[in-house]
């Protein structure tokens, strides 16, 4: 039998003209000349597949870089950032010793494919992420997008990417305290499956991803390898390098929720008793990445064995082990003498362990296999100097036919029958209607300290049980508002989710984000993301609310057409004592409803003008940031000072859906009325930024008006929490039991 | 003189660190315990708590099952020491044979997340005392495989004795039969149910009842006047 | 009446996480010597009439489009017994 000899460094050096399948790996020409020139000589099969994976556009954001750096270069001072922008997630220190970490991540694609796995194992991905900057996980949230509610597929799609969340989130003992689920047809062939992680950790115990001190144990721990994602490299393996055909590669990922729980417990024992130097989680690009990303941000010096890494699938080549993508799987770096330790505390969990190379004194990334040495570089060209990509962009030339469309100029109700039957019509509708058929299926008690999940403005969760300190975080997004101009609808995300954690009574100190994008090839979807990137990073700095990391996913797009551009937003925020969280559900008949902020005519892209009319157009409402902050310290202070019992922000759907939701909540009605300079149509369905409702306690309520004149936040009294029906008073009734009937039956005839 | 009443940890309990904080909410102590050591330390009282222990795997609780520590829990609890089972641990109860009939995955196929109303029918065991018979009470369900089962003899047999502790009420969760949400053994010490009182503990956070408090005082009350 | 089984097994490349718990749990139960576990779904079809050819391919058809998950999961159509008819 003939077998091609092993393409070791040296073999590579000796055989120049090999030709390497650096398309097939989706590398470009120039990217491939770049690699030879940093070598010098053209690279090993396994160096390729490193750098291939690398580079590629989901691990090195080649085409996203030149704009995100205004993230940092627009980062607002902030004392509370400890780490920001290039780890695993940022850190924020919340007070009393502690600290939180949080980031956002997209699973698409794989969760389009096969919805269970797909989006299970991006809750596993967001974990492990969590866990290797030192925290325990505390909570997640997933922010999902779907197309049309009532398209055969979406009964395929969201039912499995539902059961996938729970199945995973649940099997991990984690809360799951908040995200979105919105429906519409741009996401139809393509639904954007989020998933976001808050973990709690003390100052001392953050860990970083970081390669240090020479003679160090790197230790990769928790499943074995097998040859999950690696379609390129299976082309080396078959097509270059040998003629034995290897086993065939999975084209889905599985996860193992179990083996995660074991991988968490393990990995928080290692650091309570500070057995570890460096950490990194195996996710995309797996081995590729953990290596050469804790290579370099080390001294630069590592050796591995491949030969020593536990594998599934015993055909697997170098180069598919380096490019697996086999989920739950860690990889620590430890001091010689605590590796026994270490490997004790996982035999003590089940978890398989093994020392597969170490910390070296020079600054090569060496890696060998069956004693040959298949990959020699400088760490950082792979994991930090990929290429970078200035693509074109331009305003698309149908913007301004969009933004001329006027949703203003819509079709009204002409009588108040038609004004009732439309509210009927909106909280019924897929995307106002309750979400308790999804929310359901999630375990959101588990860990005992949650204070708020969803249907709440956001999740709050207790840190400290002694004090109450406690953290809210809230996802928000409106692919509408961004569709009709990327910029304001950047902003308009965040104003959302700031004034969602707010609403709760928590101060929003921090940001991470998710960018769900269509193809970055089309400079009308690159001039979205310019402007989303642009107006994010702006808002940030105005509003003093850090980006600490996030993700961006491109390629968002069914053949040509592309997604509506979807910045989500998360803000996490701090609450002194949970005890003082406010609550969405009205609490106590005889409260006052007070109407914060101003009402303007604003329904281009509205839930009214997408559920009444069909209809997507004119301009988004009025991005006011210095109004979201002083609502913002309004909500705070008056949490803190007791004189509101319940509140609820007032984004999609408007008003009416505010108060029907706080009303529904509450068991409590309310009877309304419009007050004088506005309609009655504008009062309810309008969606002007800035705005929330408050209901307050009549012994409260010359205190809070007195703090709302005297800061100059406009405050209208629109009624009181009174009755089991919402009333507007001249206009019509509707019996809260008619209500729930319209707000709960949509989810479950649709998908049950 | 204070209870000490163990929790044990598999590898995927959850709610383990939350059954703890119930315990100590009560004024017990609690003891953590570890699947691979039979020495259950002195306890006089064993909680099997909730989560996915070996990820639900085979069946839920079939592993776990077989833990050395459960052995240990096996043997006490047949000469009288008062065992509790919370949803997984429920599970693990009926497989371990130490009650009756066996857990299905719910009849809607979903996982289910719900403050749940439920009737106290028995409260004579070691871990009702503190409730009244007939009280009806709210606290967190969650679980896949909530379908309680068992032959109409077994059941009938159940109900003649006195031994289905909780029925849910208002609405069946997940199809059990006969509405049963916890039952106990003959003697009484051992009761297993699919809700979670250590969700139920505290104002505000979980489900913001306190209704599951009673649980951990009840034991209490149990030992400490033993 | 005949029944039609259809079994259906992870792909081999595809991890199977239950397979793997029950198989590293054999050892504490004394059963040595087990290498790899792996769980699958067994179907029976209790088939109205003549199981010929084409009553086979509609089940493979129901087999590939509903019981199993083609992207993950294989499967295997067979007849298992005959009752009350010659073949």
């Amino acid at each position: 039998m003939s077998r091609t000899p092993l393409d070791t460094v040296e073999h590579a050096a000796e055989t120049p003209d090999v030709e390497l399948p650096w398309a097939e790996l989706g590398l470009k020409k120039d990217e491939y000349e770049k690699v030879v020139e940093i070598l010098g000589r053209r690279p090993t099969g396994a160096e390729l597949a490193m750098y291939s994976v690398m580079w590629s556009e989901h691990c090195s954001y080649k085409s996203s870089k030149v704009h995100l750096r205004q993230f940092g270069e627009k980062a607002p001072q902030s004392d509370a950032l400890l780490v920001g922008i290039g780890e695993n997630a940022g850190v924020v220190d919340v007070g009393q010793g502690y600290a939180v970490t949080f980031k956002v991540e997209s699973h698409n694609h794989p969760s389009y494919v096969e919805p269970y796995q797909g989006a299970a194992t991006g809750v596993g991905g967001i974990v492990r992420d969590i866990i290797a900057m030192g925290a325990r996980p505390v909570a997640v949230v997933d922010p999902l997008r779907f197309g049309a509610a009532d398209h055969p597929d979406t009964k395929r799609v969201l039912p499995g990417v539902v059961a996938g969340i729970g199945g995973y989130g649940n099997c991990l003992g984690l809360p799951n305290i908040g995200g979105e689920v919105v429906f519409d047809a741009c996401y139809q062939g393509n639904p954007l499956v989020n998933a976001g992680a808050i973990g709690v950790m003390r100052h001392e115990d953050i860990h970083l991803a970081k390669a240090s001190g020479t003679g160090n144990k790197v230790i990769l721990y928790g499943a074995r390898t097998g040859g999950d994602g690696i379609g390129g490299a299976s082309i080396l393996a078959s097509e270059t390098f040998d003629d034995a055909k290897p086993s065939k590669r999975p084209a889905v990922q599985v996860g193992d929720p179990f083996q995660e729980k074991l991988l968490i417990e393990c990995t928080l024992e290692a650091f309570k008793e500070k057995l570890v130097v460096g950490i990194q989680d195996l996710g995309a690009a797996g081995l590729s990445c953990a290596t050469s990303e804790l290579a370099s941000n080390g001294s630069g010096g590592m050796r591995v064995t491949l030969d020593d890494v536990p594998l599934r699938d015993s055909t697997l080549s170098p180069e598919e082990i380096l490019m697996s993508e086999s989920q739950e799987r860690m990889c620590a770096v430890v001091e010689p003498e605590k590796v026994d330790r270490f490997l004790a505390i996982c035999d003590k969990w089940d978890v398989i362990a093994t020392v597969i190379g170490e910390v070296t004194d020079g600054d090569r990334l060496e890696i060998f296999w069956h004693g040959g040495k298949i990959v020699d570089v400088d760490p950082r060209t792979v994991a930090h100097d990929g290429p970078v990509y200035e693509r074109p962009y331009a305003r698309p030339d149908w913007q301004d036919a969009l933004q001329a469309d006027d949703a203003n100029k819509l079709a009204r109700p002409g009588t108040s029958e038609e004004l009732k039957a439309q509210v009927v019509q909106l909280v019924s509708s897929p995307n106002q209607a309750s979400k308790s058929w999804i929310t359901s299926q999630y375990d959101h008690f588990v860990q005992g300290n949650t204070v708020l999940a969803q249907p709440e403005d956001s999740g709050m969760i207790r840190i400290d049980e002694t004090t109450g300190l406690g953290v809210a975080i809230a996802t928000d997004g409106n692919g509408r508002f961004a569709k009709l101009d990327p910029y304001a609808g950047a902003q308009l995300a965040l104003s959302e989710a700031y004034r969602n954690v707010a609403t709760t009574g928590a101060k929003p100190l921090a940001v991470s984000d998710c960018l769900n994008f269509g193809s970055p090839e089309d400079p009308a979807v690159m001039w979205q993301f310019a402007e989303a990137v642009r107006g994010l990073a702006d808002a940030c700095q105005q509003l003093g609310t850090p980006v600490t990391g996030g993700n961006v996913s491109l390629y968002n797009q069914t053949g040509e057409v592309a997604i509506h551009p979807t910045p989500v937003v998360a803000v996490l925020g701090v609450i002194d004592d949970v005890a003082r969280r406010t609550p969405v559900a009205f609490q106590e008949e005889g409260q006052l409803l007070y109407l914060l902020g101003d009402t303007r005519e604003e329904f281009g892209g509205s839930a009214w003008s997408q559920v009444v009319h069909d209809h997507l157009g004119g301009l988004p409402p009025k991005v006011d940031l210095e109004r979201e902050r002083l609502l913002a310290e309004i909500l705070i202070s008056a949490s803190r000072d007791g004189m509101i019992d319940s509140a609820h922000d007032l984004s999609d759907g408007g008003l009416i859906q505010a108060v029907v939701e706080s009303a529904l909540q509450g068991g409590k009605g309310a009877r309304l009325v419009v007050p004088d300079g506005l309609d009655a149509f504008t009062l309810l369905f309008s969606e002007s930024a800035g705005r929330a409702v408050v209901a307050v306690p009549r012994s409260e309520e010359l205190r809070f008006n007195d703090m709302c004149g005297a800061r100059g936040l406009p405050v209208t009294r629109i009624g009181v929490v009174d009755g089991d029906s919402i009333e507007l008073q001249g206009e019509f009734t509707l019996t809260l039991a008619e209500l729930r009937e319209a707000h709960e039956a949509t989810m479950p005839a649709l998908l049950a | 003189m204070t209870a000490r009443i163990g929790v044990v940890t598999f590898p995927g309990s959850l709610d383990d660190r939350d059954t703890q904080r119930a315990i100590r909410l009560a004024g017990a102590e609690p003891v953590a315990l570890w699947h691979k050591d039979k020495d259950l330390k002195q306890v006089d009282a064993v909680v099997l708590p909730g989560g996915f222990s070996y990820g639900d795997y085979l069946r839920a609780g079939a592993i776990s099952r077989f833990s050395p520590v459960m052995e240990s829990v096996i043997e006490q609890a047949k000469s009288g020491m008062p065992v509790l089972g919370i949803c997984n641990g429920f599970q693990i109860l009926t497989e371990a044979h130490l009650l009756p009939g066996a857990m299905l995955g719910n009849n809607h196929l979903h996982f289910i997340c719900r403050d749940q109303k439920l009737r106290v029918e028995n409260a004579d065991t070691a871990w009702t005392v503190d409730y009244d018979a007939g009280q009806e009470i709210h606290i967190p369900l969650k679980n896949m495989d909530g379908r309680y089962v068992a032959d109409e003899h077994t059941l009938d047999e159940l109900e003649a004795e006195g031994r289905v502790v909780f029925r849910y009420r208002d609405f069946n969760p997940n199809g059990s039969l006969r509405d049963i949400a916890g039952i106990s053994n003959a003697a009484g010490n051992v009761v297993g149910l699919m809700p979670h009182p250590e969700h139920a503990v505290e104002p505000l956070v979980g489900s913001g009842r306190t209704d599951g408090l009673p649980f951990f005082t009840s034991i209490l009350k149990k030992l400490v006047n033993a | 009446m005949a029944r039609v089984v259809v079994d259906v097994m992870l792909k081999p490349e595809i991890l199977d996480p239950q397979g793997q718990a029950v198989q590293r749990a054999l050892p504490r139960l004394g059963f040595e010597g087990v290498s790899d576990v792996r769980q699958g779904k067994r179907f029976e079809l209790e088939v109205d009439g003549p199981v010929d050819d084409a009553a086979l391919a509609r089940i493979h058809d129901l087999a590939e489009s509903f019981l199993a998950n083609t992207v993950i999961e294989d499967f295997t159509v067979k007849v298992e017994e005959m009752v009350g008819e010659e073949k």
